[in-house]
């Protein structure tokens, strides 16, 4: 059984897990975005904020991903919320710390121009600030659907939705019928998707990145 | 001139002050700004009158206070102590956001936001101040034609799309969209090549002509103060007020050796180019002939009024030539060619531009010119140097407004303040 084969005959399951995963991270990532970028404009300010968020994103994205899905499942025993929080957790690491760069990375005297003009705190915020960081933000947020595109697929372990199911029962029966065919579906899917997607957000930063200041 | 009544604010809190200025005075009493954990405050105690409509230039040695004295007048930096206020009203008492939407501000560079559009970066304070799309979108147009750039050309690009000096004028632009009573300027122009912050300084000048704004300007350069201030303030450290002046009285009479060091060489130099032949009042008249005069009687009149030259006139009364009695005797006949060297200047030009031309006159002085460059008279060397004398003296006997650090300077601006009129206008 080859490869096309194995796709065909499986077409409407795999279909089914490569929309749960695509969903997961989606989804997982939006909400990601929300809170970094929340959490970004609460610690660019000050400098302890920034070391902070920098230290945590970095030794947060050092834990093993299979440790940490494995430890919420063991907690929550519900591989679906163990899913959500990894790859939420994963990607607002990576967020967070674009939104803390993008924000801090602001010219000062352009903050300063604004609130010479009668700009209050919120409107900076809202029309300076987070516009001309966005680009970080964005750039932070192909990051983090990248790497949790990956991570999902790590779900499947503890009975996560997704494409990972078909990599470990795969994984798992190696040498049986259509096994490697099912792990190596899985994995090319992975890719591809994530490609797609990586596709679909620079033609979202096209959008929304003024013209002003496009690379 | 924009027709004012349209663009004023509805909910302004700071007013002109008198016709034809629309721009309103700043009283600075004993502000003082003291940071926490240092020794000296930043800015002492400082007294400071700007009137409505002049502009006045805060210069000084890098890090004297000059910016933090600016940025207190509009609340970017809170002062310590001390009363401000604008068209007599107290800042204070404002709210600092909305206090800044009725004050233009101009930063080095513009300060424009880059993912804006021109037209929204001018559009912002008349946006936050409430005016409808229309009448945002008409003032824009109105402002960058005032700021010589054409609106159908310019209002869709971004900043990054413009020219250095083209971006500050898009800041000004922006500064005056809400026609704020009064402009505040932190070095405005030090970001662009000389020959470009020159225009623009003409074109300050111009603009400032037509608005009659009240203008605060720090710039830490000397020459720049002199051709773009009415006043002067020469600050010293923690914005000491070495010396409040017309831009003339500070390189006549510098107050002390500070501020002579400040203002560098050439002051006498630089004073020239602040006085215009116009405002010298020494215009002398000399014989004058026609083309094709007899030379015999030309002579004779020169001789009767005691004038060793003649300047000899075209049909529409054009200076031709400026002859010495003697040679025309010689030649018999007043020629009418145009002589290519004729020293003479138009009689709005600079002093500092007469001088050059009289150096290079051998009468000892040029023929001055005015519409049409028809003939008006001539201007002597001496005549020159003593007008000059003599409207210093007359400058130094006009009462000047008050600055200081001291406690009398903060007496003197307390007791002019006028009532607060608070209450009757907040509750309108």
């Amino acid at each position: 059984m080859d490869l096309l084969d194995f796709v065909v005959e499986r077409r409407e399951q795999i279909a089914f897990q490569a929309f749960q995963h695509v969903s997961l991270v989606v989804q997982c990532v939006l909400l990601a975005t929300v809170l970094g970028v929340a959490l970004g404009v609460l610690c660019h300010r000050r400098p302890w904020a920034r070391g902070l968020a920098s230290g945590v994103s970095s030794v947060g994205l050092t834990l093993p991903a299979l440790a940490l899905i494995a430890l919420v499942y063991g907690a929550t025993r519900d591989g679906i919320t163990s899913a959500v929080v990894a790859v939420t957790f994963y990607a607002l690491l990576v967020v967070w710390r674009n939104a803390v760069v993008g924000l801090g990375g602001v010219d000062g005297q352009l903050l300063e121009a604004a609130q010479g003009i009668g700009m209050g705190r919120v409107r900076r915020l809202v029309r300076v600030q987070l516009p001309l960081a966005w680009p970080v933000v964005l750039s932070g947020v192909r990051v983090a659907t990248q790497m949790t595109m990956g991570i999902a697929a790590i779900a499947a372990f503890v009975t996560g939705p997704g494409l990972g199911g078909l990599i470990f029962t795969g994984l798992a029966r190696l040498g049986g019928a259509g096994a490697l065919e099912s792990a190596l579906t899985g994995t090319l899917l992975v890719v591809a998707l994530a490609l797609v997607l990586d596709l679909l957000l620079v033609l979202l930063g096209r959008l929304t990145t003024p013209r002003g200041i496009r690379a | 001139m924009p027709d004012r009544s349209s663009t004023r604010p509805t909910t302004s809190v700071l007013d002109g002050d008198q016709d034809g200025v629309s721009g309103a005075a700043i009283d600075l009493v004993a502000v003082t700004k003291a940071y926490p954990g240092q020794g000296a405050p930043a800015v002492d105690s400082i007294s400071l009158q700007v009137p409505a409509g002049e502009v006045v230039m805060l210069v000084g040695p890098s890090g004297c206070g000059k910016t933090t004295t600016l940025k207190m007048i509009n609340r970017l930096i809170e002062p310590t102590s001390g009363t401000i206020t604008i068209g007599g009203r107290d800042v204070l008492s404002l709210d600092g956001d909305e206090l800044r939407r009725q004050i233009g501000y101009v930063i080095q560079a513009g300060g424009l936001f880059p993912h804006m559009s021109v037209a929204t970066n001018v559009g912002l304070v008349p946006g936050m101040l409430g005016w409808d799309k229309r009448r945002t979108s008409e003032r824009v147009d109105e402002l960058l034609e005032l700021v010589g750039l054409d609106p159908r050309r310019y209002r869709d690009r971004y900043p990054r799309e413009l020219s250095g000096g083209q971006q500050q004028r898009v800041g000004v632009a922006r500064a005056l969209a809400a026609d704020p009573p009064v402009l505040l300027m932190d070095e405005p122009f030090g970001a662009v090549d000389p020959i470009t912050r020159q225009r623009l300084q003409d074109e300050l000048l111009r603009i400032q002509d037509e608005l009659r704004k009240t203008i605060v300007c720090v710039t830490h350069d000397f020459d720049e103060a002199v051709k773009l201030g009415d006043r002067i303030v020469v600050l010293g450290e923690g914005a000491r007020v070495v010396q409040y002046d017309t831009p003339a009285e500070v390189l006549s009479h510098p107050a002390d050796s500070f501020v002579s060091d400040f203002v560098g060489s050439g002051a006498s130099l630089k004073a020239l180019t602040l006085v215009r032949v116009d405002d010298l009042d020494g215009l002398q008249e000399t014989t004058t002939a026609r083309v094709g005069e007899p030379v015999a009687d030309i002579a004779a009149r020169a001789r009767a009024a005691g004038d060793a030259a003649a300047v000899v006139l075209d049909g529409r009364g054009r200076p031709l030539r400026w002859v010495w009695v003697r040679q025309l005797e010689e030649e018999g006949a007043a020629v009418g060619d145009r002589e290519d060297d004729l020293p003479t200047v138009d009689r709005r030009s600079t002093l500092n531009d007469a001088l050059d031309a009289m150096l290079g006159s051998s009468y000892g002085g040029v023929v001055v010119t005015g519409r049409r460059d028809v003939y008006e008279g001539v201007l002597f060397i001496q005549t020159a140097i003593d007008a000059v004398q003599a409207a210093r003296v007359a400058d130094q006997e006009r009462s000047a407004p008050v600055a200081g650090n001291d406690e009398r300077s903060a007496q003197v601006l307390q007791q002019a303040l006028p009532e607060e009129p608070g209450t009757e206008a907040g509750a309108a």
